[in-house]
């Protein structure tokens, strides 16, 4: 159920989560030495345009990449095809993206 | 002797048509050296004449006895008993993947429909009248070309394939593996044809790389390794294409 616009778009997702993934992981070591608090991470993301871009293109790419994995496990398990998988595709990646969006923009806006 | 030897053998056979089957247990005499296929030919002949399967060469050459023994893909007529014996118990069945016809005969046409639709077919690069190419057999394209030359077309890679089981339309390790060794083949052109036949929704980016098809096949292919290599040429095509877009 792959085809190679899909499989790219997977592959190239994949790619650009790496570098987030790690930089997120460092950030959450680094952030909770001495404490973890809400008034702590907000001082550090609101009004970033760094951690802004940070987030916003992680949520983008994990949207991008979750939403077709998700879909070939539908398709091969659940034997989903045609508009239905479509939809189940089009459904996740949106759902991602817009819960996503707006908790990087609730944390990184003034 | 440490083991009390066998005389018979308990062999199951999957019976049936497309519509469903049962099993039919069959006592057949053991022997020191005995292929699945013997055991199936004396199941025919001495048993029950009625028992449907399919085979030609006998030598591990045409590719036509495939069928799963014990719940895995085998060329039968190359598997010795005494390897996949399992206590005095065996069990036959007809390929996965594939249409029943009837007992352990499975209807191909999807297998070999399925090499013409990944382009597992000759283009030419020269007529009858051209003199004939001469080809360095030591090239790296050759060499890739030459791994999967050895196909026998016997279906065991399909069967063994969990994606075919999971998503019956991928075009399967076999097929693939035909259009991998085409693409490199020097006297084989239109190769962006063969990219665009394996880069559809069946094609060979369905692959995920469990490695059944390397495990069992009976030629010890690696058509896990020729799918990988489709999806790097598929992948840089991608990239040139969107360059000269």
């Amino acid at each position: 159920m792959l085809d190679l616009r899909l499989y790219m778009a997977q592959r190239i997702s994949a790619m650009v989560m790496a570098p987030l993934v790690l930089g997120h992981i460092a950030v959450m070591i680094y952030a909770i030495q001495g404490g973890l608090s809400t008034a702590e991470i907000l001082s550090r993301t609101q009004g970033s345009v760094f951690w802004f871009l940070f987030y916003g293109l992680f949520v983008v790419a994990v949207s991008i990449h979750a939403a077709i994995g998700l879909r070939v496990i539908a398709h091969e398990w659940l034997r989903l095809r045609g508009a239905a998988l479509s939809l189940l595709t089009w459904g996740i990646g949106l759902v991602l993206l817009v819960m996503g969006g707006r908790a990087v923009m609730a944390v990184t806006l003034l | 002797m440490e083991q009390a030897e066998q005389t018979h053998l308990e062999v199951t056979v999957r019976r049936g048509d497309a519509d469903g089957g049962k099993d039919e247990v069959f006592r057949v005499p053991a022997h020191d050296n005995q292929t699945i296929l013997d055991v199936v030919s004396w199941i025919q002949q001495y048993s029950d004449p009625t028992l449907t399967y399919r085979f030609a060469c006998r030598v591990g050459m045409c590719g036509s006895c495939a069928m799963m023994v014990n719940g895995e893909p085998r060329w039968t007529c190359r598997t010795h008993v005494n390897k996949v014996l399992d206590g005095n118990k065996l069990h036959i069945a007809p390929l996965r993947n594939l249409p029943v016809i009837k007992d352990l005969a499975v209807d191909m046409d999807p297998f070999f429909d399925k090499w013409v639709e990944a382009e597992g077919k000759h283009h030419p690069t020269k007529t009858r009248d051209d003199p004939i190419e001469q080809i360095n057999p030591e090239s790296a394209e050759r060499s890739e070309a030459n791994a999967g030359i050895e196909c026998i077309n016997c279906s065991v890679c399909y069967a063994a394939c969990d994606t075919v089981a999971g998503n019956p339309d991928y075009l399967g390790p076999a097929a693939l593996q035909r259009a991998w060794t085409l693409f490199n083949d020097a006297k084989n052109e239109d190769k962006q044809t063969i990219l665009d036949a394996v880069s559809g929704t069946s094609g060979c980016h369905n692959c995920h790389s469990m490695g059944s098809c390397t495990h069992y096949c009976p030629n010890d292919l690696n058509p896990m390794a020729a799918v990988a290599g489709l999806k790097r040429e598929t992948a840089k095509s991608f990239f040139r294409r969107r360059k000269n877009a």
